[in-house]
């Protein structure tokens, strides 16, 4: 290849990768911004415009065909279009919920911005990977951000202990995927996702299919699936809260797209798909089950946020083109309410007491005394449990359908019924916020705050995209058309 | 213009007029004291869709026109398109609601007037003339049934107008509920259908539908028939149509009279080919009609207000709708629908006229202290009448004899015609025939008899209301005696488009309907009547009706109420049972209703509270407490949580390799 061809090819890479540049650029600019100008109200600005920059961009490339940038290590256009553009949407939501509350439990950080784009630039690593390396670059770019942002605040206890459990666990899982990707490579002898189906003659050897499973242990902690999801409600409760909305989304969707891929394109067979089955058993029926006796709604979103994993895991071991859509489908609707309900509780969180209070019972009443909050949150908790003509409602149909339809029935029974246990958790928070009567001396009600008009805006639009989710099929029939 | 665009045109301005007088009316409630807009937009909501009736019948070529508005929904083999369909049938249909139902819009600007609910009550009426055109106009069976519902509705709604009144709001729950029991034997039907025929549509129903398999097509004319039962009351659904008068008398002209009661007829006359193949069940069916035709006229002779008598009527007049459906004829059936909607929304006007200046007399009772209470429809304390309401007395007087069958009146050629076909049915071999024939006459006589009486009751005589020589009801306005003027006038003429046979080729209406390529079948009779046999039979039913119109008034105006009581010492215990109503309701009572109420009480209640909710809160029990459990999974320790990672691995190793 001469020089002339290298560098049309790098230049047409760079532009389609654009949405990448932009945000790493921006998160290394803010680093050095940060460092002169300490705490600049610009600094949130200069983070979302970045994020709404590499939207903007990605969706305008989700109607283009799928390509590939970087010598095959980079998928552009088509579905990782589609994913990077979550991703980029669930960091723009979280940067305008987070610059608020960060003011208001008084660790206002700039490097919480970089992190944070920095942390996008992996999920979009990770996300659009086609290469094994290239996974696991993005994989640890995102996680080794996101244990800076559970524990950037020092001065509460949670917050630096369940960091440093994180990053114990964190470290441990890593090592079985690199394992993982070891037994592939010895295997197949390449480490391009796409190229690596070829390779496995009659059904793949021993050393392959332990390769996967390793790879999937990494996937499934990361995901947070159960049994591998013991760090989940340490770290979703000590982290600040709307960091806890930020990676409860975009890094499960960018570590699901790229699983999606591996099985999508990579694996032979429907031997993993059995496999799958069982961990989603297990994962909505522990998620929802625990879910049920916890008194911090942190932690009790922290549950609910396992058992959403485990619905998408239905749609994956079903192991169909409706399957894989659907589960994109779930995770964009799942996007929308998660980050929706965290932002509602990063608002009422009411730090008068030691650290911050959390308990559902300290938000009795609080429905009529916060209208705003109380009837948005009424929105995301019924879309989390699935009621129509709410997102949650066709993301469930998305992912329980293809199962139905690839024979397992049983699997959908569980996840039905374990949605039916869900009600009982979702529900019991309106019945607090507007059953219960408000107290007046300690509860949450009875602190005067003002809602920031940019919360309230990102919480009414994750209200309306919910509603346009449940009763319009163009999102649906997008993800359809991807594979 | 194009009939497709004019035929939406038809269904959707009432929609558009029931849209704007309900939201306008319930947002803006200045609006609501309009009542000059509200009733002309009302009015021309539906004489707008009469005009262009008028216009396309006249273009009509014979050639039934085929709609498609819009797919409505479609799941698997099932596709179920909103579609119009015009034809004979459903033009003649959409003549008579529309121009019966704008005159009787007309009527009520004046009748309800200074009503609070004014706009309510035309939203409602807008809202019932479209789903009862999309009733009579829909391509397929899930079309009409909305329509059906949508009537249903529409009925229960003003039915329970007044519904300050706890009694108002009964009678519109039983007629909701009645109905209802009628409707769930028509879906059953339609699941009959759709799973032997494979589609709704008329056109392949009536094609495939009397291919089907006998025992299917008895069930299915069954089912459709108890589904008529329901919405067009007879025996046994219909001790509701008496109790709906409770609505305004505008609504029980329109719904309970002229349009939606006959619902039933329409769809039989409209499947009559698929009726026509199921004979055991047309024998039922004319049994029945000629059960509820004499039943209804019975009870009729015995009633005191006003607007039972018509409602008794109605339902009798029904029974002989279904009288002729049975013996096959049809077109027959929707003629005397027809000639029955002129006559008989004239006779249900002219009693609210009644009413309306009864109201009056009770009014100024009450304000000049006199402290009588009046019960403004019960007829005994009516009487002489025609000296302050020569309008209403008139048009009253000429629907009367229409009804009771009077020659060359209009209901004098319908009633005949059915009875004729009655008897040809008899004659062609079937004794049911003979017999459906015999009650017809005695009903006749009936008709007659009940009809004077009420007639003289009300208008003839001295007043009996207290104080008559001071106060004095005053005739009402013009918008309510103009609708009575053209009812009366088609009242006397409308029959002359259904001239008896015997005349020679001249009978419009069956060439209209029943004539080559017309949508209705016919039962045709292997030996006919001579000439002379017809001519006899006619004659007969004229003294019938002569001598019923004679006996009445001649007994009524010369003994007045009082010769009640020499029937009641007449007939006895027979009296008392047309006085009670057949005791229908209280039979209901006790054998339906008593026995739910008493099982849900002792049986279900316990069923539900111990064995339903007793499991429920087990399983409830149950989780939350393996929840309390398993929470203790989560130690706080890294050291566990890698141990249950490790857990994972095996597990995963263990379901990948193995």
């Amino acid at each position: 290849m001469d020089l002339s061809q290298a560098y049309a090819s790098m230049t047409g890479d760079l532009a389609n990768t654009m949405s990448l540049l932009i945000v790493a650029l921006a998160g290394l600019a803010l680093v050095v911004f940060d460092a002169f100008k300490n705490r600049h109200a610009a600094t949130p600005w200069i983070a979302g415009l970045a994020l709404t920059a590499g939207f903007v961009f990605e969706v305008s490339r989700i109607g283009s065909a799928e390509g590939m940038a970087y010598y095959n290590m980079l998928r552009t256009g088509g579905s990782a279009a589609f994913v990077n553009a979550l991703v980029l949407g669930s960091g723009v939501l979280s940067v305008i919920l987070t610059a608020p509350y960060l003011k208001r439990i008084g660790h206002n950080i700039g490097e919480a911005y970089s992190m944070i784009l920095f942390a996008t630039v992996g999920m979009l690593v990770l996300g659009s990977a086609n290469n094994l390396v290239t996974v696991f670059v993005g994989l640890e770019t995102m996680s080794i951000c996101l244990y800076i942002l559970t524990g950037f605040i020092r001065s509460g206890p949670g917050s630096t202990e369940s960091a440093f459990k994180y990053f114990l666990l964190g470290a441990f899982s890593t090592g079985f995927f690199l394992y993982g990707i070891a037994l592939l490579y010895g295997a197949t002898g390449t480490m391009d996702i796409s190229a690596m189906r070829d390779t496995v003659a009659d059904g793949g050897s021993i050393v392959f299919w332990a390769g996967v499973a390793m790879l999937l242990v990494g996937f499934l902690f990361k995901v947070s699936a159960a049994p591998f999801h013991m760090w989940t409600p340490d770290v979703y409760q000590g982290a600040p809260t709307t960091i806890t909305g930020f990676m409860s989304t975009a890094s499960k969707t960018a570590a699901f797209a790229s699983l999606i891929l591996i099985l999508n394109v990579a694996l032979p067979g429907e031997r993993w798909s059995e496999v799958l089955a069982v961990f989603a058993v297990i994962t909505m029926v522990l998620g929802n089950v625990i879910a049920l006796s916890q008194s911090n709604i942190k932690r009790m979103l922290a549950y609910s946020s396992i058992a959403h994993a485990g619905y998408i895991l239905v749609g994956l071991a079903a192991g169909s083109a409706d399957g894989y859509s659907g589960a994109l489908f779930y995770l964009m609707v799942y996007t929308i309410m998660n980050i929706g309900a965290f932002g509602v509780i990063a608002l009422l969180e009411w730090d008068k007491k030691e650290g911050s209070e959390q308990t559902l019972d300290s938000l009795a009443g609080i429905g009529y005394k916060k209208p705003l909050l109380g009837w948005t949150m009424a929105v995301f908790m019924f879309s989390l449990a699935g009621f129509p003509p709410l997102g949650g409602f066709l993301g469930k149909w998305a992912v329980f359908a293809p199962a139905v339809e690839a024979g397992y029935v049983w699997l959908a029974i569980v996840g039905v019924l374990t949605s039916a246990v869900s009600a009982y958790y979702y529900l019991r928070v309106l019945v607090v916020f507007f059953m219960k009567p408000e107290d007046a001396q300690s509860g949450a009600a009875a602190t005067n705050f003002v809602i920031p008009k940019s919360s309230a805006a990102v919480l009414i639009f994750c209200v309306v995209l919910l509603f346009l989710l449940g009763v319009t099929t163009y999102a649906i029939e997008l993800t359809g058309s991807f594979f | 213009m194009q009939p497709d665009f004019l035929i939406k045109l038809v269904i959707l301005l009432p929609l558009v007029g029931a849209a704007f007088n309900g939201l306008v009316g319930l947002f803006a409630p200045s609006y609501r004291k309009n009542e000059g807009l509200i009733g002309m937009v009302a009015t021309s909501m539906v004489a707008i869709p009469f005009f262009i009736a008028v216009y396309l019948f006249v273009g009509f070529h014979g050639d039934p026109i085929i709609v498609q508005a819009f797919t409505w929904m479609q799941a698997g083999d099932l596709t179920i398109d909103f579609a119009f369909r015009i034809d004979q049938l459903s033009l003649l249909m959409t003549l008579i609601i529309t121009g019966v139902g704008g005159l009787i819009h007309l009527y009520a600007t004046g009748y309800m007037h200074g009503d609070d609910g004014f706009w309510r009550f035309f939203a409602y009426l807008n809202l019932f003339i479209f789903m009862m055109l999309s009733l009579v106009l829909g391509n397929n069976l899930v079309v009409l049934f909305l329509g059906w519902e949508g009537v249903g509705l529409c009925s229960y709604l003003l039915i329970g107008f007044w519904y300050k009144d706890l009694k108002n709001s009964a009678a519109a729950n039983k007629a909701f509920i009645m109905n209802r029991i009628g409707d769930f034997a028509f879906l059953i039907a339609m699941f009959i259908l759709f799973k032997e025929v494979g589609s709704l549509n008329f056109d392949a129903v009536l094609a495939g539908g009397p291919g089907m398999d006998q025992t299917w097509i008895n069930w299915t004319v069954l089912l459709l028939f108890i589904g008529a039962t329901g919405k067009s009351a007879q025996i046994p659904l219909f001790t509701w149509l008496p109790d709906a008068m409770a609505g305004p008398t505008p609504v029980s002209a329109l719904i309970h009279a002229a349009t939606m009661v006959t619902s039933g007829l329409y769809l039989l006359a409209r499947l009559s080919p698929l009726v026509l193949s199921a004979p055991t069940i047309m024998a039922i069916i004319t049994v029945v009609g000629a059960l509820t035709a004499i039943v209804a006229a019975t009870i009729a002779i015995t009633q005191n207000d006003i607007k039972k008598v018509l409602a008794y009527s109605t339902v009798s007049q029904l029974g002989y709708m279904f009288l002729a459906t049975g013996v096959g004829a049809f077109y027959v059936a929707i003629f005397h629908v027809m000639t029955h909607a002129f006559f008989k929304a004239c006779l249900f006007l002219g009693s609210g006229s009644v009413i309306h200046s009864m109201h009056h007399v009770e009014h100024e009772l009450a304000h000049d202290g006199h402290g009588h209470a009046l019960d403004p429809q019960d007829m005994r304390t009516m009487g002489g009448l025609k000296k302050y309401m020569p309008a209403t007395r008139m048009t009253f007087l000429i629907s009367t004899l229409a009804i009771a069958g009077i020659p060359l009146l209009s209901g004098f050629f319908s009633k005949d015609e059915i009875l004729f076909k009655a008897f040809e049915f008899g004659y062609d071999g079937h004794l049911v025939g003979w017999f459906v024939y015999g009650v017809g006459i005695i009903t006749a006589f009936l008709t007659a008899i009940y009809m004077t009486r009420a007639y003289v009751l009300t208008f003839e005589g001295s007043p009996r209301w207290p104080h008559s020589d001071s106060i004095h009801p005053h005739e009402s306005p013009w918008t309510m005696t103009l609708p009575l003027w053209v009812l009366a006038a088609l009242a006397t003429v409308g029959g002359y488009i259904g001239l008896p046979a015997v005349l020679g080729d001249v009978n419009w209406i069956h060439h209209w309907l029943a004539g080559e390529g017309g949508p209705v079948a016919e039962f045709a009779a292997h030996t006919h009547v001579s000439h002379g046999l017809e001519w006899a039979l006619i004659a007969i039913g004229s003294l019938i009706a002569i001598l019923g119109v004679f006996l009445g008034w001649k007994w009524y105006s010369s003994e007045g109420i009082g010769f009640d009581d020499k029937i009641s010492a007449r007939f006895g215990g027979l009296y008392k049972l047309w006085q009670g109503k057949y005791f229908l309701d209280e039979a209901y009572d006790k054998a339906v209703v008593r026995p739910l109420i008493g099982s849900a009480h002792h049986a279900f209640n316990p069923f539900d509270k111990y064995v339903v909710d007793g499991l429920v809160n087990a399983v409830g029990f149950f989780t939350r407490g393996s929840s309390f459990v398993l929470r203790y999974m989560q130690t706080g320790l890294v050291h566990s949580y890698a141990v249950a990672i490790v857990f994972g691995v095996v597990l995963i190793i263990y379901l990948m390799l193995f």
